[in-house]
């Protein structure tokens, strides 16, 4: 399954908001 | 729903949610509060159940407690012999009986953890339950 991965927090957090979902977050250092 | 916060694209994000270490994952409840937080790399599986933890949590403080339940119970049936399987037992035990308020199960939760994960720090948090 591909994963749509957000990139702008803010978005992120509103359309968590939104829909009433948890939002996840990775903090990577790793190179693309 | 899932946010990608790379260091070099988004520096700021580390502050603004306090990730000091990579890698970190965060999942917060859908106001935006953090429920659980992972750090450090993971074998595969305690990743996953870590994972599951943490959706628990955030139905466990929405006093969605039945969805906890349910997601606790499932940590310990997908992934019972990583070592989040001890802390979802307690918190299983825990949502049923938030969800209701049928304080048997409690009690029952000493003779499961001498069972199951005697060793655990969450089986010394059950022994004042011991009828």
């Amino acid at each position: 399954m591909k994963v749509h991965w957000m990139k702008d927090a803010d978005a992120a957090l509103a359309e968590a908001k939104t829909n009433k979902k948890p939002l996840l977050i990775d903090f990577s250092a790793a190179p693309a | 729903m899932p946010l990608e916060a790379h260091i070099k694209e988004h520096p700021a994000y580390f502050h603004r949610f306090d990730a000091l270490w990579t890698p970190s994952v965060l999942i917060l409840d859908p106001n935006g509060k953090e429920r659980h937080r992972i750090e450090g790399y993971l074998p595969v599986d305690e990743f996953r159940a870590q994972l599951e933890m943490g959706l628990a949590r955030v139905a466990f403080m929405s006093k969605n407690f039945a969805d906890a339940e349910r997601r606790y119970a499932a940590v310990l049936d997908r992934f019972g012999n990583t070592k989040a399987a001890p802390e979802a037992l307690y918190w299983k035990g825990v949502s049923h009986y938030k969800a209701t308020n049928d304080h048997t199960v409690l009690g029952e939760l000493p003779e499961l953890f001498r069972q199951k994960y005697p060793d655990s720090e969450w089986a010394m948090k059950t022994v004042a339950w011991e009828h």
